[in-house]
């Protein structure tokens, strides 16, 4: 339970880290060390070079502009969930934030961190799946913008290459009048999602449902938006049987197998059973934000 | 039969690449040269002395090496002690007042029975300690109380008189 060996830089520019990065195949970034370190103490994980990323300037902080927010490389989870302005700007942001695992870890953690750890059952990642975040990654060969829907690859693997850093990364705020919802079912409060569900709602003057967002964690080796769901709520005025058609369009999307938790069958119920309770909670919001 | 004697074969000194870390204990300036690989649990029990300080799971999952790391509750485990470099550690040492008078937390714990064998106390007063000192409206309905708690293991007297230390807690601190 302590961990392996490694050398340890705590550069203070992303050029230098870069440069440490790149000098090895198993250097490592270590931000908040909030999924790193228990790896490492666990030897799941075996870096040859930790690049302590905590002193690099330019970091630091969160900026909302232009409909977008942009977080930092080194803004902790906490941060994100606590930031007033955030919260206005995009509210599905701290309802998720309850769910990543306990407060002092939320103190620690990064998002970014907890981005390119790639955990499929995680929240951050569904996050930014479900709302087309966007990753800017940093390399030897200068910077590239590379959408959610095509950073999460697998299991824990990123398109992020070996020497690249994520410095930054951006969601957009939330459409005026849009309703929102996050819940997730775990065996304890703070657990990794057996399945987690993020849906977004606009509704019209009439009623009727667009621009409806759905995506979910813990249901296959990357978080997933449920397109299939998505198109069978369209244009619906979201009535239980329009939820009860869209939960059967998105049984296909869970291929997480049976493990130790539970079966690829209680997936599928638990997963039709949150698309029909959120989309309703966020229908709900969308009407009351439209009352204000 | 002649049995080969018992020798520890523990190596006098490590050959791991040593590190200066400097920082600040419990108002304390720190400085230590120790192994690139030691986590700050092990730098506060082993090079300071500092016990109180529990370690339970090293994965982060039982809260009981929590420590205030910049005045933020944060898991000393899943901490290497130089990413504490130049920080503010605070530890349950110096949560009593210096004649002994016991917090309000730990008196709360004592009043209410909130502890049988001690070994998650720590963890416990440091993770409630912090989130008292924050700035943010804290929820002490029994369900917030229970999600202060959810990052804590106690593996002895369940949760009800924990719970009800941290009600007495907000009492004596004035936070109803």
């Amino acid at each position: 339970m302590k961990p392996p060996l490694f050398a340890y830089h705590a550069p203070k520019t992303v050029d230098e880290a870069i440069r440490f990065l790149a000098s090895d195949a198993d250097a490592m970034v270590l931000a908040g060390g909030q999924s790193l370190v228990p790896a490492m103490n666990f030897r799941v994980a075996n870096p040859s070079i930790l690049v302590d990323i905590q002193h690099v300037e330019g970091l630091k902080g969160i900026v909302v502009e232009n409909g977008t927010i942009v977080i930092k490389a080194m803004t902790r989870h906490r941060e994100l969930e606590l930031d007033s302005e955030v919260r206005s700007a995009n509210p599905l942001i701290a309802e998720i934030m309850q769910h990543v695992a306990h407060v002092p870890i939320r103190n620690r953690g990064t998002v970014v961190g907890s981005l390119c750890h790639a955990d499929p059952s995680a929240e951050m990642p569904l996050l930014f799946v479900l709302l087309d975040g966007t990753l800017v990654a940093q390399g030897p060969n200068g910077t590239r913008h590379i959408q959610a829907a095509k950073f999460f690859e697998s299991f824990l693997t990123t398109t992020r290459k070996q020497d690249e850093i994520v410095v930054e990364v951006r969601l957009p705020v939330l459409p005026t009048g849009a309703g929102w919802a996050f819940d997730e079912v775990t065996r304890r409060h703070g657990d990794y999602a057996l399945v987690g569900v993020g849906c977004v709602v606009q509704l019209d003057g009439s009623g009727s449902a667009h621009g409806v967002r759905l995506a979910a964690c813990g249901i296959s080796d990357r978080p997933v938006r449920l397109n299939a769901a998505e198109a069978a709520l369209n244009g619906t005025s979201l009535a239980a049987d329009d939820l009860d058609v869209a939960a059967r369009a998105s049984l296909d999307a869970v291929t997480q197998s049976d493990d130790m938790n539970t079966s690829i069958s209680y997936r599928r119920r638990l997963l039709g059973t949150l698309i029909r309770r959120l989309v309703q909670t966020a229908s709900l919001r969308a009407k009351a934000r439209s009352r204000q | 039969m002649r049995r080969a004697p018992i020798k520890p074969s523990i190596p006098e000194h490590s050959n791991d690449p040593p590190v200066e870390v400097a920082l600040t204990v419990n108002g304390q300036d720190v400085r230590r040269t120790v192994s690139v690989r030691m986590l700050l649990s092990d730098f506060l029990r082993h090079e300071l002395g500092l016990t109180g300080t529990h370690v339970g799971c090293e994965h982060g999952v039982c809260g009981c090496c929590t420590v205030h790391i910049d005045g933020k509750a944060g898991r000393s485990c899943l901490t290497l002690a130089v990413q504490a470099n130049g920080c503010h550690i605070r530890t349950i040492e110096d949560v009593a007042a210096e004649d002994g008078a016991l917090h309000p937390i730990q008196r709360a714990f004592k009043e209410c029975h909130a502890l049988q064998c001690g070994f998650c106390t720590p963890g416990m007063v440091m993770n409630i300690l912090s989130r008292f000192e924050e700035r943010e409206p804290l929820d002490l309905s029994e369900n917030g109380i229970r999600d202060i708690l959810s990052g804590n293991l106690c593996r002895c007297t369940g949760y009800i008189n924990i719970i009800a230390a941290v009600r007495r807690a907000a009492e004596l601190l004035g936070r109803d």
